[in-house]
């Protein structure tokens, strides 16, 4: 292991800066999706990667890591249902034209 | 350099050159797959740093259930906004800087702390770490209470999932 720390470090913390770009300058609702993933796939390097350095033995790092995979399976379902409901009723997938809940 | 850092450095330029073909590409279905190419890159690192369980995890869960999901809702959901339009926001620009500063935040942060420097050393001979991982998972000691919960969530997600996205809903 002659990796250092620093370097899952600095790629996490680009794939999450790529992510957070993704985010917040698409248009379309499943490609703001796919740059969550991105994002949580960074916090997931980084949680493995400390559990790896510090101590193999303590599995919390691990843990947390299984915990964010449900979290994020049940966060793409749930978004991609509501993508498609509103696809179905409003035919666009649009994040600035879905503005129901504005007053 | 040794052979392992070789493997970090291109498994990196992949998991970052799919992920910049994710944010930029105009398809979304081509954008999906690249997501699925990202994703195999972070389960070569987590091989790299021996979470075997967390790899085949990723590779079930992320590749297999979740980048197909995406391509089916991109099937479900395609007709407009495809080629003539633009992907991104007229404000890109802003997204960009900002991602640029946090990016350049964090890096500042990593390499001012020597601790980071550090290399990992060697499993110990007597620890398996998958038995430690599937014990922790059910023990009253440690995680059961947030394996539960997790569960819950994902009962709750399927649950509203099929409610959100069924026809039925529709006629209200």
């Amino acid at each position: 292991m002659s990796i250092p720390l620093s370097w899952y470090l600095i790629l996490a913390a680009a794939l999450f800066c790529i992510g957070l770009f993704g985010v917040l300058s698409r248009k379309n609702a499943i490609a703001i999706l796919l740059g969550i993933e991105l994002m949580l796939n960074a916090v997931n390097i980084n949680l493995v990667a400390f559990w790896r350095y510090l101590d193999p033995a303590q599995m919390a790092g691990q843990v947390f890591a299984v915990i964010v995979f449900a979290v994020a399976a049940a966060e793409v379902a749930v978004g991609l249902a509501l993508v498609i409901s509103v696809y179905r009723r409003h035919h666009t997938v649009v994040a600035d034209e879905i503005d129901l809940m504005k007053w | 350099m040794t052979v392992e850092q070789i493997i970090f450095i291109l498994t990196g330029a992949l998991i970052l050159g799919s992920a910049l073909m994710v944010v930029t590409t105009r398809k979304l279905i081509q954008a999906a797959l690249w997501l699925v190419s990202a994703l195999f890159g972070v389960t070569i690192l987590y091989a790299i740093l021996q979470a075997n369980f967390l790899a085949v995890v990723q590779v079930v869960v992320y590749i297999g259930a979740i980048a197909v999901l995406f391509i089916f809702t991109v099937m479900l959901t395609r007709k407009d906004l495809r080629d003539q339009n633009s992907q991104t926001r007229s404000n890109w620009w802003i997204a960009a800087v900002l991602g640029g500063l946090v990016l350049t935040g964090l890096i500042f942060i990593i390499l001012s702390q020597p601790a980071f420097s550090r290399t990992a050393e060697a499993i110990p001979a007597g620890v398996d770490t998958l038995r430690n991982l599937g014990t922790a998972l059910v023990s009253p000691d440690a995680y059961v209470l947030p394996f539960e919960a997790a569960s819950v969530l994902l009962l709750a997600a399927l649950v509203g999932a099929v409610y959100i996205a069924s026809r039925t809903g529709e006629e209200k």
